[in-house]
């Protein structure tokens, strides 16, 4: 696993990066830890306290712990009306948590996102930023199982 | 120059001029929640929304600039109905609790309210979850009435570059926290309280004045703080002769110094004024112990005793060490003292070190 | 009547990130011909083809340029990739079949109004996209095609208000995403406080065609006061969930019936909601109505990003606006009061009406709260969260009414 050090150094010369500093951070990390919070906040000449504010203000960036595969289920009005709901009761159901959640195991985290832009193959869920189109209750085992 | 019309007033001001100052200038006072005339502008709060002829929106005048040809209503049907409803949605995230509120009488949010008519919301609905436990000493965090009008993290950020909060999520979620809500005493804080000077609800009060006196209650005195000799004017809280608390006074007038903004020392360190501990009259030490004295008493005393060294050692055998906390005319008199009826340069100050 | 395509013409023809794919179906011919122009001439000449922008504002491309004051000494170009409205990806679709009309169309803006350095901000949600427009920059550059003309590709992280200009902006100074309030305009303040042009996706990709076409050609496809082509994304229960190119005076039933293949599963039509999820929803008697802005304005709807959501008769519009209330109240930045705290609100009591527990008061509720939140909001997201409310209460009340106490 990368150093945070590193990852943060390499978006220093990045104009206002620290965005994409939490990025690279979170590709490696799958969240941003403290102490990379703050590194980062130094590195680009910000408050500890307005970073946390930058971290929190976006969907996808968190400062909380997930699991290695995060499902994002999109439930904005074209997934909604496919049937969105039905699949995050089954994604609930097969991964035993709630919406929100990371799985014990620290494997799946399930949240849920407004539209991903997929929307010719709806419902669509992502794991890792990957889409996965057409999904149905029936499919999501299947699906999740290639998780591992 | 810029020449508009305010409520049917033909007005001009300079170009640049904030609709919000033009309309002050034409006799219209516009209700203002976010805006501080000492921090960068947010136009967030949307109360002083005013009516543009000719445009789909109204807009918000403290971030607007005056226009040639502006028609202007402050008080028009859409423009009170705005305000309004903003304000049913602010009661309704607000926890009313105004009869033991520190803010009750000193309240914007109660000010509009009542100016406006609106006696409880028609959006209640999930009521506020937002408090925040606090052990500090000072400053009572009771995010249940905040108004998210961000004064706060603007003026830890611009008066004091504290910068020990900002805001923590978004939308509704939103609200005021430390790096990863935490508390202040693991934050940057330094506890200076200009948050509470600025917020202009009961979010941020002060613990040590809590319970006694509401500001309808108190008198305020204006002095000058004893603590250094920056020379900071600030508002001693009066209640049935006792002192309860410290404001500031941010006019420029009365606070030319520090237009209101304050220390730790100076806004919360006031308790030891009533402390059965403070010498209340002067102390002579007679055989090792200390008896009462009169004023005139101890002042010949002490005038004695000057007198008889400087006449027995010279004058250079006396010197004077003056304090931050005594103001700066105490400490030029003090000198002169020295200097002039000592006759000796030996002066010296707490503050020089 | 067929798409028409100019922007899409070579679609999965040509490797999007491929410079040499691009000039050899003749790519940057026209940032050729931009750059032999006086940058009042170029500016007249977009502003005559009357190009105006498709992100939703509809505003004129040439005009919002020419508020850029020529002599500053650093001016940027932003394209806004951060298509976030549900049902719309027709960025992405450009992007992936024809990236490198983006990048010439952000370098002929770079000509006209004097800058060598631009910015793409797209989506958090699509990293793929990122990877193919910083291959497509690195082939453009390598081949030489953009010249002095800089483009640096940012990534956002979810969040809807960053297709807001001033949001956008202040994401890329990495910020909280929060409007800012106008003006100034970022044509006069606007990254780091320098002039700055920010348009969309599809507005740059159609700059290539205009000037190797000229001005008159695009002036003269589709409506009059919208001219040129739009990418239309077609969801919900229609046979053919995809996207077209269609010229602006295309009928929005012609969209439905003979590009969309008609209503799914032999169903009849309810309500259309052009434009994503803060467009108005529209009713059968207003299907005769063309796709351009102005068209759309006259019934009370927008064209917005070209998303085109399909309902048909056994759909619960409550529901489904309830539902989108939700999303308003996820994606509301928080700043300013009259979106924070009304689309909380106005998500409460929709689902109160949803669930069977409203009472009438309740709706004169939403309707002054939509109202005041349109009026007073700090930015297009808390003005335009009340319109789907709005417009299916006046459309669909019946729906509305059948589920009050």
């Amino acid at each position: 696993m990368a150093n945070y050090m590193d990852l943060i150094a390499s978006q220093k010369n990045t104009k206002g990066g620290i965005i994409e500093a939490f990025h690279a951070i979170q590709k490696e990390y799958n969240y941003i830890p403290r102490e990379a919070l703050t590194a980062a906040a130094k590195a680009f000449g910000m408050s500890e306290a307005k970073a946390y504010g930058v971290a929190t203000f976006y969907s996808y960036l968190s400062v909380e712990k997930r699991g290695k595969y995060i499902i994002r289920m999109c439930e904005s009005a074209p997934c909604h009306v496919a049937g969105a709901d039905e699949v995050i009761k089954a994604i609930e159901k097969y991964l035993g948590i709630k919406t929100g959640e990371t799985t014990a195991d620290g494997k799946y985290t399930l949240e849920l996102t407004e539209c991903i832009g997929q929307c010719q193959a709806t419902p669509v869920i992502t794991v890792n930023s990957e889409p996965i189109f057409n999904v149905s209750p029936e499919k999501i085992p299947e699906i999740l199982s290639a998780y591992k | 120059m810029i020449n508009l019309k305010i409520n049917g007033k033909e007005i001009q001001v300079p170009k640049g001029t904030m609709l919000l100052e033009a309309c002050r200038q034409a006799g219209a006072e516009l209700p203002t929640l976010c805006y501080d005339e000492d921090l960068r502008l947010a136009g967030s709060c949307r109360m002083c929304l005013v009516e543009a002829k000719g445009r789909p929106t109204l807009v918000a005048a403290c971030v607007m600039p005056a226009e040639n040809n502006m028609d202007i209503l402050t008080e028009s049907e859409d423009v009170v109905e705005a305000r309004k409803v903003i304000l049913e949605l602010l009661t309704a995230r607000h926890k009313f609790d105004c009869h033991v509120c520190e803010k009750d009488g000193n309240c914007k949010l109660q000010d509009y309210c009542y100016k406006y008519g609106v006696k409880e919301s028609s959006f209640a609905g999930e009521g506020p979850h937002f408090y925040k436990e606090d052990p500090n000493p000072f400053i009572e965090r009771d995010y249940d009435k905040c108004i998210m009008c961000t004064r706060c993290v603007r003026a830890c950020e611009e008066i004091t570059g504290a910068d020990a909060i900002n805001l923590e999520d978004r939308g509704h979620h939103a609200k005021i926290s430390t790096a990863f809500n935490g508390i202040l005493a693991d934050s940057t804080c330094v506890f200076c309280g200009q948050c509470v000077m600025v917020c202009p609800v009961g979010a941020l009060t002060s613990k040590v004045s809590a319970g006694k006196g509401k500001a309808a209650q108190n008198e305020k005195v204006l002095t000058t703080c004893t603590y250094c000799g920056t020379g900071c004017t600030l508002e001693l809280n009066v209640n049935e002769g006792k002192v309860v608390g410290v404001t500031s006074n941010r006019d420029r007038k009365y606070s030319p110094v520090n237009k209101g903004a304050l220390c730790v020392k100076g806004r919360f360190g006031w308790d030891f004024i009533h402390s059965p501990e403070r010498l209340t009259t002067p102390l002579i030490r007679e055989n090792g112990e200390l008896r009462p004295a009169s004023w005139e008493e101890a002042l010949s005393y002490a005038a004695d005793k000057l007198k008889g060294v400087k006449e027995k050692y010279g004058p250079d055998a006396l010197a004077m060490f003056t304090s931050a906390r005594v103001t700066n005319e105490e400490n030029y008199l003090a000198q002169k003292f020295m200097r002039a009826a000592i006759g000796t340069n030996n002066v010296d100050h707490c503050a020089r070190l | 009547m067929e798409e028409k395509r100019v922007l899409l013409e070579y679609a999965d023809q040509i490797n999007p990130e491929s410079a040499a794919d691009y000039i050899k179906v003749g790519g940057y011919k026209g940032l050729e011909k931009a750059r032999a122009m006086q940058k009042k001439d170029l500016i007249d000449e977009v502003k005559k083809s009357g190009l105006r922008g498709r992100g939703g504002a509809g505003f004129n491309a040439g005009m919002k340029w020419s508020f850029v004051p020529q002599d500053a000494p650093v001016k940027y170009v932003v394209c806004n990739l951060d298509e976030g409205e549900p049902g719309t990806y027709k960025d992405r679709i450009i992007c992936e079949k024809n990236a490198q009309a983006l990048l010439e169309g952000m370098a002929i803006c770079g000509a006209a109004i004097g800058s060598d350095q631009g910015y793409i901000y797209c989506r958090g949600e699509y990293p793929f996209v990122v990877e193919l427009l910083k291959n497509a920059v690195k082939s453009a550059k390598d081949a030489g095609a953009l010249g002095d003309f800089d483009i640096e590709v940012r990534m956002g992280a979810g969040a809807y208000v960053c297709g807001e200009e001033t949001a956008l902006i202040e994401s890329i100074e990495g910020h909280r995403g929060e409007p800012r309030f106008k003006p100034p305009f970022p044509g006069v303040a606007g990254l780091w406080a320098a002039p700055t042009v920010v348009n969309n996706v599809e507005t740059f990709a159609c700059l290539p065609y205009i000037l190797v076409n000229g001005a008159e050609w695009f002036a003269g496809i589709g409506a009059a006061k919208y001219p040129g082509t739009k990418v239309l994304t077609l969801t919900g229960d229609i046979n053919n969930p995809t996207y077209f190119e269609v010229p602006t005076d295309y009928k929005l039933r012609d969209v439905i019936y003979k590009l969309g293949g008609g209503i799914k599963n032999g169903k009849k039509f309810k309500a259309v909601q052009v434009g994503g999820t803060s467009g108005a929803f529209i009713p059968e008697e207003n299907l005769d109505t063309q796709i351009d802005f102005d068209s759309m304005g006259a019934i009370g709807a927008a064209l917005g990003s070209g998303a085109v959501l399909v309902l048909d008769e056994t759909r619960d519009i409550v529901d489904t606006v309830a539902r989108i209330t939700k999303f308003f109240e996820h994606e509301s930045c928080g700043k300013c009061n009259p979106c924070r705290e009304g689309t909380f609100r106005m998500c409460e009591m929709l689902h109160k009406v949803n669930e069977g527990k409203a009472s009438e008061k309740d709706l004169e509720n939403i309707l002054r709260l939509a109202k005041v939140m349109r009026k007073a909001s700090l930015c297009g997201l808390g003005q335009a969260a009340p319109i789907p409310v709005e417009s299916t209460i006046k459309h669909f009340k019946y729906e509305y009414m059948r589920k009050l106490v």
